[in-house]
């Protein structure tokens, strides 16, 4: 347990000594705060059913607050941490952390550990800017919205992790990993909001992850309730991922 | 018998048949060496002769294929967990992450392991205090060596591996560092070490094994492989006079070179006596008369010769 969370420490310091890095992990969902937000507003409309359905009947920038919470959780798992293991598979880091007596679940356990603590930075940055800036609603339940951000992080690590032990190469994990999120941040409702895609491109996007982490958030932010089904479904590719992150992972 | 357990004088690496193939490359075919506690064990060979596999079956880093492998009386391959702790690994390739610093690492490793060594001695040991806040990436190639090696020692092992442990120190640092693992033997630890260095292995080791081609050609202490296998000593002087063909004649002389002024024989025995007795009873008194002591490098070319020869 002491291997774990200095090793962890380590990472969070190692995470902090580059900037770029940080600035990649939350660029995206800032962004997406600002353009679309930006756009979109906060009137509710009322008068179209249309657009009551395709918003959620919310306000636009109420609707998008929580899927960015998502998307910075998506950001850490698919763009920062797969990287990171890939690099150190790469430069032989993995190699003298396993001589050193290091083992799999430690150095899994603390990437998972700062994965978490990144999301936790990236949700609270982009909750408060949101709040302050565009005045959007806290959310509307705080517990649910919690253990829904946490199983989100646990998700997302693990396909991290997933990512990081299959895939042959860091360079081959960074494509991978930027094609995967930017699949989910247009198709997952962060984007585009899921009533207004086409049918086929909604049943693409039913099989992403991020769809069902970003439907949990967003009904337990808004005071929806508990989404069961995407709370199965986002644990489903949490227990898949874990395993087969396990399963394959590698020293070198 | 508790496992781990070792009655007084068990070698503390017993290694017997052991064998390890990538793919269809044979790296180490059917090797066998016991390492006795307190030595300092060599192991020697051309590149790519299995001395990096063989150490790391021993570590626990690679499965092996076949063989026996006792390091303080565990499995490597089974007992990987219980033996961790108690050796010391510098591998010949690795790395840490980029940013990291020198005495973060130490810290890191010292909190991996139940015992461990201060590790501010050891930066101040191994010359690194200097650069204890400095980020890996910042290191010179003989600093990276020298925190690894340092690393290696930051859990007190009983047996420590170093695999190439001076590439990249200079002629000042491997002395030093020499210095340092006579010093780590003396408090008795045992030391496999890893080297192509043929003057490292001769100043350091009590005893070598010689790899060629994933097997043991050799095994000895580096007196008696420079005996066995460079037995002959070379004499040289300048002289340019005539040529001087009584010089074959000496008792022991095997060949005699000239190349403008400067004259080599080659021979056995005491040939720097012979070949001045001679010299001085034709008159003849060079100022550079001097005898080359056989070294371990030329055993190592005599033993791959022959080794190469036998196949
Ligand atoms: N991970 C590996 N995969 C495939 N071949 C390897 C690997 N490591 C070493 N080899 C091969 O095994 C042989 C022995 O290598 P090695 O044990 O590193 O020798 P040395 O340390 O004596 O230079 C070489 O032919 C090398 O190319
Ligand atoms: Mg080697």
């Amino acid at each position: 347990m002491k291997g774990v969370r200095k090793l962890a420490w380590v990472e969070v310091k190692l995470f902090v000594r580059e900037p770029f890095a940080l600035v990649v992990a939350f660029a995206f969902p800032f962004f997406m705060l600002f353009v679309l937000v930006g756009v979109f507003g906060n009137e509710v409309e009322t008068t179209d059913p249309e657009a009551m359905r395709v918003w959620r009947g919310v306000g636009p920038s109420d609707f998008y607050v929580s899927t960015y919470v998502g998307l910075v959780v998506a950001s850490a798992g698919l763009l920062t941490l797969p990287l990171r293991l890939a690099g150190y598979r790469e430069a032989g880091v993995l190699r003298r952390y396993r001589a050193a007596g290091l083992s799999v679940t430690v150095v899994l356990g603390a990437q998972v550990l700062v994965c978490a603590g990144m999301a936790v930075a990236g949700a609270v940055g982009i909750v408060t800017t949101s709040t302050l800036v565009y005045g959007t609603a806290l959310p509307a339940d705080w517990a649910l919205t919690v253990i829904a951000a946490a199983i989100g992080v646990a998700a997302f690590s693990s396909i991290g992790l997933f990512l990081g032990a299959v895939l042959p190469t860091a360079r081959a994990v960074q494509g991978t990993g930027l094609a995967l999120f930017f699949a989910m941040m247009m198709l997952s409702g962060s984007g585009p909001p899921r009533g207004v895609l086409t049918d086929s491109m909604r049943r693409f996007s039913d099989l992403l992850p991020l769809t069902h982490l970003n439907l949990l958030l967003q009904d337990a932010w808004l005071g929806f309730g508990w989404a069961t089904t995407d709370a199965l479904i986002t644990v489903g590719f949490l227990a898949g991922s874990a395993v087969l992150a396990v399963r394959f992972f590698r020293w070198e | 018998m508790t496992e781990g357990y070792r009655a007084r004088d068990e070698p503390a690496v017993v290694v017997s048949g052991l064998a390890k193939s990538y793919g269809r490359v044979r790296a180490v075919d059917g090797v066998s060496f016991e390492v006795r506690e307190g030595e300092i064990f060599g192991i020697i060979g051309e590149n790519g002769s299995g001395k990096t596999t063989t150490v790391e079956c021993l570590q626990g880093l690679r499965d092996r294929d076949a063989g026996d492998v006792r390091v303080l009386n565990l499995d490597p391959g089974t007992q990987r967990d219980a033996l961790r702790h108690r050796i010391g690994c510098q591998l010949q390739e690795s790395a840490l992450p980029e940013r990291l610093r020198v005495w973060e690492a130490l810290d890191l490793f010292a909190a991996l392991s139940p015992r461990s060594r201060e590790w501010r001695q050891l930066v101040e040991e191994w010359g690194l205090a200097e650069k204890r806040s400095s980020a890996f990436a910042d290191l010179s190639g003989g600093q990276r060596q020298r925190l690894f090696v340092a690393l290696a020692l930051v859990n007190d092992p009983e047996v420590v591996f170093l695999d190439e442990m001076t590439t990249g120190l200079d002629p000042a640092g491997r002395r030093a560092a020499w210095d340092l693992v006579r010093e780590v033997r003396s408090r008795g630890t045992t030391i496999v070490l890893v080297t192509h260095f043929m003057d490292e292995a001769e100043e350091l080791c009590d005893r070598i094994a010689v790899f060629k081609r994933g097997r043991i050609v050799a095994i000895d202490t580096p007196s008696a492989l420079v005996a066995r296998f460079a037995a002959h000593s070379t004499v040289h002087f300048s002289y340019d006079g005539d040529d001087l063909p009584w010089l074959s004649s000496c008792p022991g002389a095997a060949s005699v070179r000239r190349e403008g002024a400067r004259f080599t024989v080659t021979g056995d025995g005491p040939l720097l006596a012979h070949v001045a007795a001679a010299l001085i009873a034709h008159g003849i008194a060079p100022l550079d008369l001097r005898v080359e002591r056989a070294t371990l490098e030329q055993a190592f070319l005599g033993i791959s010769e022959l080794a190469g020869s036998s196949r």
